[in-house]
């Protein structure tokens, strides 16, 4: 009878197992890092109505994120300023700019500007802005060097994963609560023992971090 | 040259007790069981047509079922509070059930060393497979949100987070899928010999480079049928435990809950046992056509039937002695639930009357195969089985539903209505089985003929006077010299 | 997100110069800020299709990303490992104020005080706002009617607000103008007359007192059917004047209630459940509780208290009345017991009021004949109980008259051509007028203007119809049953272009402009003393204000009239406002048409209640339909077998049967009991009984009631199934003697030994232990709790064809089960929400731990992890948990104006999830926040669940049972503590308190107490 298969064709078979097994362990670990980076638009700058860099206002003059977000450390949402907050400087300097003519049209029509948002957290997350400040939790923990972005971008993947690394253990993230607005601040060496001093002196319940009633209601 | 011996010598052949009918030879079984293959589409006999075209129209029923499920959701079933269970899971466990035969059949005889199985042993693997397929679905479906059950396996997530191992429920996916995989190479391996023989027997050129394909350029040499054999008896060990473990598992669901009726240590085994009878119902319900359209009767003798009768009515007393455990450990607790629970099955104005139902089928019903008579009779045990399938349906039904509906608190007992989508979704399933039963006949070998041959060479070595007496009389019908 | 979404309605509905404009009216900072949040109706609407439904995004979308046709591709790959993602999609806006309010913080809450105007009697609430948006309403604990407290209707109203039926434009004419010009033309004529409801009002009387003025030949005329006629004519029998009858039942022992439901009717019925609550509290021997007997003729939830419950025929209360007043001693008093009254038991009973010197109340029902009030009276004045537990105070209404002499007198004035041009303020009296006055007939005769919130019976016959305000949208004013005046503020501004009473009546005096809130701030400006702004702030604030509470009266009794001979027949037919939607004022609201009513969880129906014995002779049985004929008026309505009616008696409930008139929700559901009420007999009467064809599903949420078995013995199957219950132990109730008896370890709280072993190690719960105990002696079974949660905890409503199927959502709901005897048994209620069970039996069957236990013991339930296999709702002994079986909650592209309403705090589910009662987990979050961020531990009574907070019992409490001397750990501490179903070692965290009775020692013979 003639040959249909070759002699090689026992190696392809050889080849096709082997391939077959590499194929899915690179398939699933690219997957994986694709879920928690590119997916959800890690490091991708977000273009806004208003040229507004937080690198000037934060990072070189050095206006206090509370200026603007006034409700963080006693609300859940740290809120968006409102166009009066702009005006209060605006109205003296810069008057006329074109970067500002949104701000002004806004202001003068009495409509609101419309941002893009960068973080957007699930519906059926809970997240306390009040409740992490007060803990020592940095801005930047999230958010990233905002002191150094012309345009913002999400710093984090902001997955369930990455916000139980941290409530699993905060010990590991925590700050000294006046370093909290600090954008330039770095952990130091010895965080881990830092970390349980700090624990223990804002009475953060490691019990109660990682339940689910924590941020899902 | 074997010693003549005198015709006179001969002694008396009880053909019933043959597993392979007599002059049976290599060629012979090769040509029996290739042939309904090699047919040629438009030699394909009606009666196949007819079947499968009702099984597509189920299988179709059933895709229906499953979209108006998705779209819907669980409300358009009949499921509701306090039974949040309904047909569903009723026949997942019904179809795990009918499986289970496969399993014993292909790997616990094989390793018993049971000859008889072998004829039956390739249909019984295919049923198991298809059933496990029909039953795999169901849990899938029956979840609210069917479009996430993958996080009932554990894979690396996003969550941080794992599927909870306490869950009978996560045992079943387990105990499933290892099911599945496991019956799938076991049937897979049996069928790489008997592809190479389709492979050297094809006269088409495609044929011949398709079965090539299947059998995995298998060449018959010593050295492959040793590893062959290897490879089946490894797998055959290891399915071994499945007939009793998965089953178990599914038992489990009930039995580690705490609702009245369900949390009984008896589950495992009498659902075991309960798997078994159903799944040797199935199988004569599947075998008794197959051998007469496809005349294998040769190869499918009537000890194979009477065999599984036998296995059928041993299993059947182990449930219906399950029956009567569940009644006496309701009395015997002294514990209300249970007793209540048992009264309101047993005299319950909604649902006596499945009980009374199951009582029959699965009690009465298969008394009659005590007598060989009855075991000889291919209508009578077709008839038997059907009953007995009904039966076991009958048995989930009472454990699921009518347990549910009277639970702890009076104030939220309720009842069920089962809904239009209800059943066609449950008639549908048994379309796609039997669209996967006609495909496989018609395009697999549905008897394993490599093992047959291993019964001629078994039968003429092994010097068995059947053998002896079935060539001298063979001898003397071709008029040779004895 | 709802966050954006807020801040948009805020910020782009507000009008600045609007604001200026209104704030330089100096206002109060307090409550300004409800009147802007939506000063703009069109953006409003804008809102509503476009930024709300997205709250319930978070489902609907993972169901769009992942539906199902993907999932049967590349789910197991992609989703799987993206699925707790955000999805990818066009990026959302934040939108934030242009100019931001003061005091308003984005995500917060506000919380204003209003009351609810309720036939005419003020309800105190405490409203809550979310950016602009009430989501709820809580009793306001300032207001004698409430005490902060609530009942169904009060919970319920919020969803009044946005109903989508609501009327919407003027009918009649252009617009408001053209009305006001019509309704002046008319008033300028003669034959003008003006319709209301019950004014109770200063505003509103002020305002008819200028109307009469500029038009003098103005007729006035009240009609409501929540009015209490004979009360007031009682009260006139008695005295020769309308004075109103105060009870103090916290401090009465013994209590007659001559068919009164003083529990679940009237408008100080909170008040009173809360008064009688805490005279019955116990929790240990020491404690005593008061004696209630009630003579009834159909089981309502005071006659469920009774400790003895005597059922009588409507005509028998007369003559009972009337000798239990001769025994007392009341001059020319006299009536014999009817022979189905157990003397033994009334004789028992004087001797208890006499005992009780003082101490005591007879109180008659509201809809007992004038002689009867009047017979209390001189009982409660021959007991010497006023001034200790009966009060006198002058009648609060504006004008007391009897509503149904007016209507009667309306409809004569119109037939007679003396009124020509009719003003209707609310009322829908084409629906309730009794049927022999025709009124309908008289009423589309005349040119009439109709004021109301839904295009009704009324406004569809009317010439004009003018859209009315929800009392959450405008300031009005009204007072308290005591005559305490609340200052009713809005929270929103009317949806519909509503119009208050107040703008209506403000027109008809020649000044469409004038705003609600400047004709209340005028009735005040005149007669305050001292700093106006500072009278308005407080008064608004504290939602009362402050010393205007009727003062108490002297009156003398006036010798009593004859005594009326009251018809009886072969039937008496009894008619009563419907427990949940009222005189039907309500009928359109989704949530009271799902409560199961009080004692027969019958929702989305009326019924025909009948005696055991009645439907034994008439030979029907539940869901059979029957003909009931008043006179010449017959209407069919179907049956429900009551046990505890009196023998050939029917009771029917009003408020149903509303065609085609009442809006989606109400339209065809029930039967129109009022086209057989009479106005000579409105409330009680003589009427047929017949059986009729055809059979009428009707639905309710339980389907086993007995608590015994009738005959007390098991050898039968139908016996041994009715006794289950009984052998399960789970009511388990005793009197106050059998406690006082073995005041250590009652056998009656403990009947079976229960031991609770483990083999693994208990958690050791140290941070907070959240615990709840539910007295089930002082729960009546009202339902506010049910309804409060629902609000709460944005539960929607599935409709009729589901719940008859058995897939209702409540996540409490109130067992009720009756043992004893068939025609006059026991009720027992039993509130069962989620155990929050220690070692809850749903956790380890969850295969991916979607339900799962935190350091709190809360049993918390994780929607969004849910895949729903629907397992732990069979391992749930107590069948709890709640599923949703379809779509149930509004999707963006169902949504309706309803959607406004949720809860922002509380996560909206969708199709294919679990979900049940977390005990208000996202108040226990929220006070642990602020707690927490002010570095202190939560307070005792700082984190109140949604139907512990609406409970007008106070039979629910939730705390920390960690904290010393915490009110949960006394309750728990309690020898009548036990568990539900404790043997099966669940260790629940609610647990109950046993049901006490309190009988009249001398007439208990054994276990048996007679009634």
């Amino acid at each position: 009878m003639p040959n249909y298969f070759p002699p090689n064709s026992n190696a392809f078979a050889k080849w096709l197992i082997w391939g077959g097994v590499v194929f899915t362990i690179l398939l699933v670990t690219s997957l994986t890092v694709f879920a928690r980076t590119f997916n959800n638009k890690v490091g991708v700058p977000v273009a806004q109505p208003v040229a507004f860099s937080h690198a000037l206002h934060s990072g070189q003059m050095g206006i206090d994120c509370r200026y603007c977000h006034t409700s963080v450390e006693v609300a859940a949402s740290a809120n968006v300023p409102s166009t009066e907050v702009c005006m209060a400087c605006h109205s003296q300097i810069r008057v006329g700019s074109p970067q500002l003519a949104n701000v002004q049209q806004s202001w003068d029509t009495n409509t609101p500007i419309e941002w893009n948002r960068v973080y957007d957290v699930a519906d059926y997350v809970y997240f306390n802005h009040s409740a992490h400040i007060n803990k020592g939790m940095g801005c930047s923990e999230c958010h990233g060097q905002m002191n150094r972005m012309e345009a913002v971008w999400k710093n984090e993947p902001m997955t369930m994963g990455w916000c139980l690394e941290c409530h699993r253990n905060p010990a590991s993230r925590v700050r000294p609560r006046e370093e909290v607005f600090n954008m330039e601040y770095r952990r130091p060496e010895n965080q881990a023992e830092l970390g349980a001093v700090l624990v223990a002196e804002y009475n953060i319940n490691l019990e109660k971090l990682p339940q689910c009633s924590t941020c899902h209601r | 040259m074997a010693t003549a011996r005198r015709p006179q010598d001969v002694p008396k052949i009880d053909e019933t007790n043959r597993v392979i009918a007599r002059g049976e030879t290599y060629a012979s079984i090769d040509d029996v069981v290739s042939q309904p293959v090699e047919e040629t589409p438009f030699k394909t006999p009606r009666w196949w047509f007819v079947g499968i075209t009702i099984a597509g129209l189920g299988l179709v029923m059933y895709l229906v079922s499953v979209i108006k499920l998705l779209t819907t959701g669980i409300g358009a079933f009949g499921n509701n509070q306090p039974t949040a269970w309904g047909f569903f899971i009723i026949n997942f466990v019904w179809w795990i059930g009918i499986g289970h035969a496969g399993t014993l059949i292909s790997a616990a005889l094989l390793l018993f060393r049971q000859p008889w199985r072998t004829s039956i042993n390739r249909a019984a693997e295919a049923m198991t497979i298809f059933a496990v397929v029909c039953a795999g679905l169901y849990p899938i479906l029956h979840i609210g949100r069917q479009w996430v059950f993958y996080w009932l396996f554990p894979y690396p997530n996003t969550f941080g987070l794992w599927p909870q191992f306490r869950s009978p429920l996560d045992w079943d996916v387990f105990a499933i899928s290892t099911y599945a995989s496991v019956s799938i190479l076991f049937w897979y391996i049996g069928l790489i010999p008997d592809f190479a023989t389709l492979r050297d027997r094809a006269r088409h050129s495609f044929m011949r480079w398709f079965y090539g394909i299947l059998c995995l350029g298998w060449n018959g040499s010593t050295k492959a049928w040793q590893r062959y054999m290897r490879a089946y008896l490894i797998l055959a060990a290891c399915s071994f435990p499945l007939v009793l473990s998965v089953h178990s598992t599914i038992a489990m669901d009930f039995a580690t809950s705490q609702v009245p009726g369900w949390n009984n240590t008896i589950m495992p085994p009498y659902f075991v046992a309960g798997a078994v009878f159903a799944g040797f119902a199935m199988v004569l319900i599947l075998i008794i056509p197959l051998r007469k359209s496809f005349g294998l009767e040769k190869i499918v003798t009537m000890r194979h039937l009477d065999n599984s009768a036998k296995l059928m009515l041993a299993t059947g007393m182990v449930v219906v002695y399950g029956y009567f455990v569940e009644v006496f450990m309701a009395w015997y607790s002294g514990v209300e639930f249970e007793r209540y629970m048992i009264f309101n099955r047993m005299f319950g104005e909604q649902d006596a009357w499945a009980f009374w139902a199951l009582i029959f089928c699965n009690g009465i019903a298969i008394q009659p195969l005590w007598s060989k008579r009855v075991r000889q009779n291919t209508t009578w045990l077709f008839i038997i089985s059907i009953i007995v399938s009904i039966g076991m349906w009958l048995e989930r039904y009472v454990i699921v539903v009518v347990t549910l509906k009277r639970d702890f608190l009076p104030s939220s007992w309720g009842g069920f209505n089962p809904t239009f989508w209800d059943f066609s979704l449950y008639f549908g399933s048994i379309g796609l089985f039997f669209t996967l039963w006609f495909l496989f006949v018609r395009l697999l070998p549905s008897v394993a003929s490599s093992e047959m041959k291993e019964l001629v060479y078994h039968d003429s070595h092994h010097g068995s006077d059947y053998f002896e007496a079935a060539r001298a009389e063979e001898f003397k019908e071709k008029g040779l010299p004895v | 997100m709802i966050k954006e979404a807020e801040n948009k309605i805020n910020n782009s509905t507000l009008d600045i110069a609007a604001v200026r404009e209104k704030l330089s009216k100096s206002q109060g900072k307090a409550y300004w800020l409800g009147l802007e949040e939506l000063s703009n109706t069109s953006e409003f609407q804008e809102f509503l299709n476009e930024e709300f439904p997205r709250q319930s995004v978070a489902y609907e979308n993972s169901v769009d990303r992942r539906d199902f046709l993907k999932l049967l591709g590349a789910s197991l790959a992609l989703a799987g490992l993206t699925s707790c993602v955000r999805p990818v999609r066009p990026s959302e806006k934040i939108v934030p104020y242009v100019k931001a309010p003061e005091e308003m913080v984005p995500g917060r809450p506000l919380f204003f005080a209003s009351a609810i105007n309720q036939g005419g009697y003020a309800m105190g609430v405490i409203a809550e706002s979310h950016q602009g948006r009430p989501t709820r309403v809580e009793g306001n604990p300032d207001h004698p009617a409430s005490l902060g407290a609530m009942d169904v209707t009060t919970s319920a109203s919020v969803l009044g607000l946005y109903d989508p039926d609501r009327s919407q434009t003027i009918v009649g004419g252009a617009d408001f103008a053209a009305f006001a010009t019509a309704l002046q033309g008319a008033a300028g004529g003669s034959g003008f007359a003006i319709l209301t409801e019950t004014v109770t009002s200063p505003t509103l009387a002020r305002q008819l007192a200028q109307v009469f003025e500029a038009y003098p030949q103005t007729r006035w005329y009240q009609y409501d059917q929540l009015h209490n006629d004979n009360t007031l004519e009682g009260s006139r029998l008695a005295f020769g004047e309308p004075v109103t009858t105060r009870y103090d039942f916290n401090q009465a022992d013994v209590i007659i209630s001559l068919g009164a439901d003083f529990l679940g009717e009237g408008p100080a019925r909170i008040r009173y459940t809360k008064d009688f609550s805490r005279r019955r509290k116990v929790l240990s021997a020491e404690n005593t509780m008061s004696r209630l007997y009630v003579m009834e003729s159909t089981p309502t939830i005071t006659g469920a208290m009774a400790d003895h419950r005597v059922t009588i025929r409507p005509s028998q209360i007369v003559a009972v009345a009337g000798y239990l007043a001769g025994e007392l001693g009341v001059a020319g008093a006299e009536g014999a017991l009817p022979e189905n009254v157990n003397a033994e038991l009334v004789e028992a009973l004087l001797a208890d009021l006499q005992a009780a010197n003082g101490r005591s109340i007879v109180i008659p029902g509201d809809g007992e004949a004038p002689y009867v009030h009047a017979l209390a009276h001189a009982m409660n004045s021959a007991l010497g109980s006023v001034g200790t537990t009966v009060f006198y105070h002058e009648n609060v209404e504006a004008q007391p008259v009897n509503h149904t002499e007016q209507i009667r007198a309306l409809t004569a004035a119109i037939s007679a051509g003396e009124v020509t041009s009719l003003l209707v303020l609310g009322a829908n009296p084409l629906y309730t007028a009794p049927i022999d006055l025709n009124f309908a007939e008289a009423y589309s005769g005349i040119t009439t203007f109709h004021v109301g919130q839904y295009f009704d019976e009324t406004a569809a016959r009317s010439t004009w119809h003018v859209p009315q305000t929800h009392y959450l949208e405008t300031w009005s004013d009204a007072r308290a049953f005591d005559g305490t005046v609340t200052i009713m503020q809005p929270l929103i501004s009317p949806f519909y272009n509503g119009k208050s009473d107040h703008e209506i009546l403000a027109a008809l005096l020649g000044d469409a402009e004038a705003t609600s809130f400047q004709i209340v701030q005028d009735t005040y400006t005149a007669n305050v003393q001292g700093d106006f702004d500072d009278f308005w702030r407080q008064s608004v604030f504290a939602g009362v204000i402050a010393g205007t509470q009727a003062p108490l009266t002297e009156v003398t009794l006036a010798s009593l009239p004859e005594t009326p001979t009251l018809s009886s027949g072969e039937y008496e037919i009894q008619f009563k406002l419907d427990p949940s939607i009222l005189d039907g004022r309500y009928a359109n609201n989704g949530w009271l048409q799902e409560v199961p009513k009080p004692l027969t969880k019958i929702v989305w129906d009326n019924v025909a209640f009948i005696a055991p014995a009645t439907a034994e002779t008439l030979g029907v049985s539940n869901h059979d339909i029957v003909t009931l004929t008043v006179g010449e008026n017959s209407v069919n309505a179907p049956v429900w077998i009551m046990p505890g009616q009196a023998a050939n008696t029917v009771t029917v409930h009003l408020g149903f049967g509303r065609g085609e008139n009442a809006g989606h929700t109400a339209n065809g559901v029930g039967f129109n009991a009022n086209v057989i009420r009479t106005s000579d007999t409105p409330w009680q009467t003589v009427g047929g009984v017949t059986r009729a064809a055809g059979r009428h599903k009707i639905v309710t949420t339980q389907i086993h009631w007995r608590y015994d078995s009738p005959s007390g013995e098991n050898d039968t199957w139908a016996d041994y199934k009715d006794s289950t219950t009984q052998r399960r132990h789970i009511i388990r109730h005793g009197t106050l003697a059998e406690l006082q008896a073995e005041p250590e370890y009652p056998k009656f709280v403990h009947p079976v030994a229960e031991e609770a072993s483990d083999l693994y190690p208990d958690f050791a719960y140290t941070s907070y232990k959240w615990g709840m105990v539910v007295d089930m002696t002082v729960c009546t079974g009202c339902n506010a709790c049910v309804v409060a949660c629902q609000s709460e905890n944005n539960i929607p409503v599935v409709g009729k064809k589901q719940v008859a199927v058995g897939r209702e959502m409540h996540w409490i709901r109130i067992d009720t089960y009756y043992g004893g005897d068939l025609d006059n048994p026991e009720f027992y209620m039993q509130p069962v929400a989620c155990m929050h069970c220690e070692k809850a039996p749903c956790e380890p069957v969850c295969p991916v731990g979607a339900t799962v236990h935190d350091n709190e013991g809360l049993n918390v339930m994780v929607y969004n992890r849910c895949v729903g296999t629907r397992y732990c709702s069979n391992n749930c002994p107590y069948k709890v948990r709640r599923y949703n079986f379809l779509q149930y909650a509004e999707l963006t592209s169902t949504a309706t104006e309803l959607s406004l309403m949720q809860n922002p705090d509380v996560t909206v589910r969708s199709r294919g999830v679990m979900e049940k009662c977390s005990y208000c987990t996202q108040r226990i979050q929220q006070g642990y926040i602020r707690a927490e961020n002010q570095g202190r531990k939560i307070a005792d009574g700082e984190v109140v669940t949604a139907c512990q907070s609406a409970c007008p019992a106070e039979a629910i409490i939730f705390g920390d049972m960690n904290t010393e001397g915490s009110a949960i750990s006394s309750h728990k501490g309690s020898v009548l503590n036990y568990a539900l179903l404790g043997e099966l070692n669940t260790v629940p965290r609610s647990t109950y308190l046993a049901r006490l009775r309190n009988p009249n020692p001398g007439l208990v013979t054994g276990t048996e107490v007679q009634s």
